[in-house]
């Protein structure tokens, strides 16, 4: 760039450390652009943004009615978003979750279903749980084997299971699992009353399943930072070549990588079929999106899964503030949708402010 | 019968068209090493701007430069965040995809329901229209099915035969040797992003103004992923991938027909997407075939 006699060049040099307060400023600043950004949305749309934001904020975190539903929006996100910060770490990008919480909700509706009725909550509940990780990591080790052994790009496998499961379970609910008390609508039957997970009174968290998505986030993050696995999940996302040098064995850790992040994502599941809906219903219901928003929650926990609860807790604020402005301001479902792609965007682009630093250079001719 | 089958082969190709513009688009933009998972996003961009803008001008060839553009445009996101800020490139995608799918729904939903003033018609070619069975089929299409066979072999031509066409496939392949050839590596995998998400706008167009001519939420319905599948499965070919956008187009059209036979029509729409799966296992099978074509470079971000 040439300003009169003087040229001003601008050079982009790679950081050598990067010191937490770094990392803090431009996630701050990220997300301040971000913002900024869908404030642009909201005017294209013809909406006044400072009311739309602060709407979001009011009907999320201003309020105790927000802070309940925020809390209950989070514990599928705090589930689902730790395992992913497990297969982000070793660079297996797991967009399937939304169908692997899908699994976990039909495999346990069907255990509940079937056998619940004989069952006590002592044994029925953590069993539901249990066929509910079965499902999700059942779910999610087929692309796991389907890259490793085929070669099949993650990122399709995972994303075109997402459409079968959601037809699976659009057939399920409207074909041979509908509900014979319910009146021609597409859900099946509710589960059995003492399976149905306790939510704390006034509010709709299923308190079972929070204090199970924290207790996972912890032991993830021990998983991923104490222990041998961990260290191995790491290497393979640094590098494979030097995960095949240090003989780590990619097919075994892909394997369970993927039993994690699709178990704890069907754990997910289940919350939501047990603790919210108490039936499955359409897809879209029930999976809501999560799947997609974890992706960005793990993202901005900096894929630690500690990291994501917080990230987990402020995304369901904006869910639940987006819910708030979608019915006040009349806005359809998918500008959710348009939240996450900025500020996963913004995010990106603080990496690279992260990563590089400017060195402008003046020199006069 | 042959009424039915040219009908239905004639709707396999019309299903096929978008699949083909967009296959066609990621194929450039891979060649040149980037991988861009955002084509569902600007599929969908480019069916709602092509969509609007034909309904407000009542004009569809409007329409069609609205839905390139929104595609390019969307395209220089992704090339800005890959190519200059050396972002992760399936993040940077994913995102893309998000956004598009997002402000699709959002600029759509007025138009819910809505019919199109005028619809992209079909064109008889002179002479080619009236060669028995073949006419009726190829050469009675819309004029973007012929754009996208001529910009499939254009591309396949181009990318083998010119010499910027070499320089792109040089780029994907060791960018740093051609760097060092003195061959512009971030402008050209620049451009290449911005061509290839210009044919997704195509491709979104083709969807909202051809195939359909109501807009319907979530119109494009995963297409744009089937299509980065497509890519692999061509093994980044223009002409393979014509082959794999018409076969994938008759698996749409197989919906259609076994409907009435009494499938469930849930489990008729699992078909698309379970035979990306097959075939990009078939593919799987043959290892050292996918090794010689895929861009050794896909991917992978590139600093001097």
């Amino acid at each position: 760039m040439q300003l009169g006699t003087v040229q001003v060049s601008v050079q982009w040099e790679v950081r050598k450390k990067q010191t937490p307060l770094l990392s803090v400023l431009t996630l701050i600043g990220a997300l301040g652009i971000g913002f900024l950004w869908v404030g642009f949305v909201f005017v294209f749309l013809g909406v006044d943004p400072v009311f739309a934001l602060q709407k979001i904020f009011i009907g999320s975190f201003g309020s105790l009615y927000g802070w309940k539903e925020s809390l209950t929006k989070g514990i599928p996100l705090f589930l689902i978003s730790s395992g992913l910060c497990v297969a982000y770490q070793a660079k297996f990008w797991n967009i399937g979750a939304e169908s692997q919480l899908l699994m976990g909700a039909v495999c346990s509706t069907w255990f509940g279903l079937q056998f619940g009725a004989s069952l006590s909550p002592i044994l029925g509940i953590p069993l539901m749980f249990f066929v509910g990780f079965l499902g999700g990591a059942l779910w999610g080790v087929i692309p796991a084997i389907l890259k490793v052994r085929f070669g099949m790009n993650e990122v399709i496998s995972t994303l075109m299971m997402n459409y079968v499961a959601a037809e699976f379970v659009s057939y399920l609910i409207v074909g041979p699992w509908k509900g014979s008390t319910k009146y021609g609508y597409p859900y099946t039957d509710d589960l059995p009353k003492h399976l149905l997970l306790g939510t704390i009174p006034g509010t709709r968290i299923h308190y079972v399943t929070l204090v199970l998505g924290i207790v996972i986030s912890m032991a993830l993050f021990i998983l991923l930072y104490r222990t041998k696995f961990g260290y191995e999940v790491r290497v393979v996302g640094e590098s494979p070549e030097a995960a095949k040098y240090a003989g780590i064995d990619f097919f075994r850790t892909s394997l369970w990588i993927m039993i994690i992040s699709g178990g704890v994502a069907g754990m997910a599941g289940v919350g939501e079929v047990a603790g919210i809906h108490h039936h499955l219903s359409y897809p879209g219901n029930i999976s809501a999106g999560y799947g997609f928003t974890a992706i960005i929650t793990a993202w901005l926990g900096k894929l630690n899964p500690l990291g994501s609860l917080l990230s987990g807790l402020f995304f369901a604020g904006i869910l639940v503030g987006g819910d708030a402005i979608q019915i006040s301001l009349r806005l359809p479902a998918a500008t959710v949708h348009i939240f996450n792609g900025i500020l996963l965007f913004v995010l990106l682009i603080g990496n690279f402010f992260l990563n590089y630093r400017p060195v402008v250079q003046i020199r006069r001719r | 019968m042959v009424g039915l089958v040219a009908s239905t082969l004639h709707r396999t190709i019309m299903a096929g068209t978008s699949l083909l513009l967009g296959t066609t688009g990621e194929i450039l933009t891979e060649r040149s090493g980037i991988l861009n998972l955002g084509v569902e996003g600007m599929m969908n961009l480019g069916a709602v701007a092509g969509f609007i803008v034909t309904v407000r001008t009542g004009n569809v060839l409007w329409g069609i430069f609205a839905a390139l553009l929104a595609g390019g445009t969307a395209a220089v996101f992704h090339g800005i965040l890959t190519v200059y800020a050396k972002a992760n490139q399936t993040v940077s995608g994913l995102a893309l995809s998000m956004l598009g799918v997002g402000l699709a729904g959002v600029l759509g939903k007025p138009y819910i329901g809505h019919q199109l003033p005028v619809r992209l018609e079909q064109v008889e070619l002179p002479l080619l229209s009236r060669i028995p069975f073949l006419g009726e089929l190829i050469f009675h299409q819309d004029p973007l099915f012929y754009t996208g066979v001529v910009l499939a072999f254009g591309t396949w031509f181009f990318l083998r035969y010119t010499r910027s066409g070499i320089r792109i496939r040089s780029v994907g392949e060791n960018p740093k040797a051609s760097e060092s050839q003195g061959v512009p590596v971030q402008r050209i995998r620049f451009l290449c992003t911005v061509g290839g998400g210009a044919f997704a706008g195509l491709a979104g167009a083709h969807v909202a103004l051809s195939y359909s001519t109501s807009w319907t939420e979530g119109i494009v319905a995963g297409r744009g992923w089937i299509v980065v599948g497509l890519t692999i499965f061509s093994l980044w070919n223009p002409l393979r991938g014509m082959l794999g956008a018409f076969l994938f187009g008759g698996i749409f059209v197989t919906q259609y027909i076994l409907q009435p036979i009494g499938v469930p029509p849930n489990l008729l729409a699992m078909l698309p997407y379970v035979a990306t799966l097959l075939v990009l296992l078939m593919d799987g099978l043959r290892k050292d075939q996918r090794s010689l074509h895929a861009p050794a470079a896909l991917g992978e971000p590139y600093s001097r």
